[in-house]
């Protein structure tokens, strides 16, 4: 009898001209947590998706306990016992708990009978890891409930096998210890065996028993956890050219509040009070980090601040002047914005990389004379910015929305940050400016945005990511529930203590 | 204006019956509307099929002289305009909206062009229920004559909440039309759901027809349907996809499209197509109302994605 419940051997995958997974082994022990580690890109979710048959490997088979199985889809992958949770949420919104635990059921009778389902899902709910109330509406819980759902959602269907897709990415430091604590008590007590995606090098070293790393599609590693350090792995993840060189932080002289907002309210798009009364400054100079859980208002306030969302009451001043966010004030004050997900939020997809750049200052000399645009003087300037940031392919007419990710979020980064010509920075207000990028982009954007601040600009600096906090700001906000309720800095910051003031547990500090 | 108190009972109960009465077609054709927008998709056309049932039931009622096979004639082409919305919309980039407004005027410029020859004739009525009979009070007989058809939906519309709660299929159409994620990702065919809800929303708004040319007001004319079909619409937002308060918004509707008969029956003259106009000012007041985002719970996913 093997003691393996799964085993992926020299699986490939190639989409077009990319090679996603190239010849790729993985064995999965029965009953423990084995950590898939790498970095964006690396092949982890595309190397999961071919195991439960959501994409048809090229190469390479799958074998289930010791036999090979065919997999073909989601649906052969449940009935031969492997569940998957995916990064985003599956779950129907506008139903109750109970409803969604009802709909994943494979063979639903043709009436259902909800006082016999509760009791039946109620009483298996008990000898599950994590309680969640039946009768909520899905659209009330919180991300770390949802997250539980979908995982109790599967442990109900009776997997053997769990794949977890970045699980912790939308919990909080604590929450993410509860859920993976109690998953590895479930390994422990019915067998079950854990693959958790993840490039969080903390949660592998806690809570896995074996470790996979990619790298580029390759197989970079596999190990005992216990034999490893965080060393290692790293080097494992990113080859030869880790190396993480300290941001030059400079001391700048004079530090005049560049950015000033005082009480601002803001609702969000049900009309439901998203910010209340939230008051901040930034000085020159000066990086401040908004760490929190992604939808604590943290989205509305970048889009207030980029003029994308009326505010409901306060004041934002830029350099002592009031601050409306129109395209007049972005000009006049040096006010450059970095929303996340620039493709949705600071882009039209389907015009050129260089129309797209060249959006700030399209109305003005060289790119517009007499009320005619000047398309040769775009494409000049763009080109130099492309080459300036590395922007690829290195073609302007390119609709932006046919760039990978890191790209468009250098295009952007190009127009906000690129030739100025004389015009001032004064704010720069970034929001998750590296997500879903790889180790080379972030340090590149990273080295940016602290250029900004060394050169007087006052820098908001939004971001779910805990580490890219910690390492860019000179102070530290944590954003819970509209409101800001812990402040510190880097050198003082304990992650448990921000970590509970994200989840809303923020005790004494705690502002009403 | 009125002197004698005892006349705005005579209104108030006339008002009670005419919300009845008038209310029938609001009932079937937004009992119909709500099946269909669980699934995801809006049918403006359906002021097209109520015109079409209209002309149909009154056409086959009067050829075989049963007031029932119109009614089933009626709901029949409203499931054939609803596989034609149906099957447009599910072709890549085709609104729902656009095709639904097309059906609306396709379905009735059809119904005035077949129905010519039937606003001579004479068809047999649907039969009422005479609950009034033990008073001797003429206006409250007339406003207890309850037809068959508002029976049926006020049996319909609880029924339909059970469908929608506890039946496969009326989870399947909820599934759909919160998310075609999560339809498929069950096995669901997102398409096939979609065409079923939106073909019986046409057979429910068909028999809503039937109702206007076969009992209330009754006759075939080109001006039998006042926009109930569209009214209906708005009747469902403010219902928040609720058949059950679909029969109570449908009864608050009719009893203001009441108002103004009722209040000439006694003998206010003033204001009559004022207070005509109550059914469309309570919609415009409604419409309001809804646009407020926090009534918006309820609003299927796939609605509110838009």
């Amino acid at each position: 009898m093997s003691n393996l419940a799964l085993e992926a051997i020299n699986v490939s995958k190639r989409f077009g001209e990319l090679r996603a997974l190239d010849r790729v082994s993985l064995k999965l022990a029965k009953g423990g947590i084995h950590a898939l580690l790498g970095e964006n890109g690396a092949g982890k979710s595309t190397l999961v998706k071919c195991i439960v048959g959501f994409y048809t490997p090229d190469e390479g088979e799958v074998l289930l306990g010791e036999r090979q199985q065919t997999i073909a889809n989601p649906r052969d992958a449940h009935d031969l016992g492997i569940g998957m949770v995916y990064q985003h949420f599956t779950l129907i919104p506008n139903m109750t708990v109970l409803e969604n635990l009802v709909l994943a059921r494979p063979h639903l009778p043709a009436v259902i009978d909800w006082k016999k389902e509760r009791r039946a899902i109620g009483e298996r709910m008990a000898r599950m890891p994590f309680q969640l109330p039946l009768d909520a509406s899905v659209n009330h819980l919180a991300a770390g409930e949802k997250q539980k759902l979908e995982i109790v959602k599967q442990l109900l269907l009776d997997v053997k096998v769990l794949i977890l897709d970045e699980p912790t990415s939308v919990l909080t430091p604590d929450e993410a210890d509860e859920v993976l604590g109690r998953i590895r008590d479930m390994t422990r007590e019915s067998g079950l065996s854990v693959l958790i995606i993840t490039h969080k090098f903390r949660e592998v070293m806690t809570y896995a028993d074996d470790v996979t790393v990619l790298r580029r599609g390759k197989h970079a590693g596999s190990a005992r956890v216990s034999d490893v350090d965080v060393k290692g792995l790293a080097e494992m993840m990113v080859g030869s050219e880790f190396s993480q060189t300290a941001l030059a932080r400079e001391a700048v002289a004079e530090q005049p509040v560049k950015l000033d907002i005082a009480g601002l309210s803001v609702e969000d798009d049900s009309g439901m009070s998203a910010i209340h009364a939230l008051s901040l400054k930034v000085k020159a100079g000066e990086i401040v980090g908004i760490a929190g859980v992604s939808g604590n208002g943290q989205r509305e306030l970048v889009e207030v601040l980029a003029g994308q969302r009326p505010s409901a009451g306060g004041e934002i001043r830029v350099m002592g002047e009031v601050y409306a966010g129109r395209r007049r004030d972005l000009l006049r004050h040096g006010f450059h914005c970095l929303p996340e997900e620039p493709l949705r939020n600071a882009s039209v997809a389907r015009m050129s990389v260089a129309e797209n750049l060249a959006f700030r200052r399209f109305d003005q000399a060289p790119f517009s004379v007499g009320g005619f645009l000047r398309r040769g003087a775009m494409a000049v300037a763009a080109a130099r910015a492309i080459v300036d940031f590395k922007v690829r392919p290195p073609t302007p007419d390119t609709p932006i929305g046919d760039l990978s990710g890191g790209n468009v979020q250098r295009a952007i980064l190009a127009r906000e940050l690129g030739e100025r010509q004389g015009r001032p920075m004064n704010v720069l207000v970034v929001a998750n400016p590296c997500f879903g990028l790889d180790f080379t982009a972030v340090a590149e954007i990273h080295g940016r945005i602290m250029a900004a601040r060394n050169a007087g600009a006052a820098v908001l600096l939004v971001s779910e990511d805990l580490d890219e906090i910690l390492e860019l700001s000179d102070r530290i906000h944590v954003m819970s529930a509209g409101r800001l309720v812990y402040e510190t800095t880097p050198q003082a910051a304990e992650p448990i203590v921000i970590g509970r003031h994200m989840a809303g547990h923020g005790g004494e500090n705690h502002v009403h | 204006m009125i002197e004698d108190p005892s006349q705005w009972l005579t209104v108030l109960i006339a008002v009670l019956g005419g919300a009845i009465r008038v209310g029938t077609p609001f009932l079937f054709v937004s009992l119909g509307e709500c099946l269909t927008e669980k699934s995801g998709r809006i049918n403006l056309g359906l002021e097209g099929n109520l015109i079409m049932g209209a002309m149909a039931g009154y056409g086959v009622a009067w050829i075989t002289g049963s007031a029932w096979l119109g009614v089933l004639a009626a709901g029949a082409t409203g499931v054939v305009l609803g596989f034609i919305h149906a099957l447009l919309c599910q072709q890549a980039r085709v609104n729902d909206i656009a095709v639904g407004i097309a059906l609306m005027i396709l379905g009735t410029g059809l119904a005035f062009f077949l129905g010519k020859p039937l606003i001579q004739p004479s068809a047999p009525h649907l039969p009422a229920l005479h609950l009034g009979a033990w008073s001797d009070n003429p206006a409250l007989r007339a406003a207890l004559e309850i037809n068959a058809l508002f029976i049926v939906g006020v049996i319909l519309a609880p029924a339909m909440a059970w469908f929608f709660r506890s039946s496969r299929w009326g989870l399947a159409i909820r599934t759909v039309g919160e998310s075609d994620q999560a339809a498929r990702a069950m096995g669901l065919n997102v398409n096939g759901v979609r065409m079923l809800a939106t073909m019986a929303g046409g057979f429910l708004a068909g028999v809503g027809g039937a109702f206007l040319s076969l009992y209330y007001p009754g006759g075939w004319s080109e001006g039998l349907s006042s926009g109930q079909g569209l009214m209906a619409v708005a009747l469902v937002i403010f219902a928040r996809w609720d058949p059950m308060r679909c029969l109570y918004a449908s009864l608050l509707f009719g009893g203001a499209g009441a108002l103004g008969p009722s209040l000439q029956s006694v003998g206010v003259t003033w204001g009559y197509y004022l207070f005509n106009a109550a059914p469309y000012v309570l919609t415009l007041i409604l419409m309001i109302a809804a646009s407020s985002k926090k009534v918006r719970s309820g609003m299927p996913g796939t609605l509110a994605a838009r």
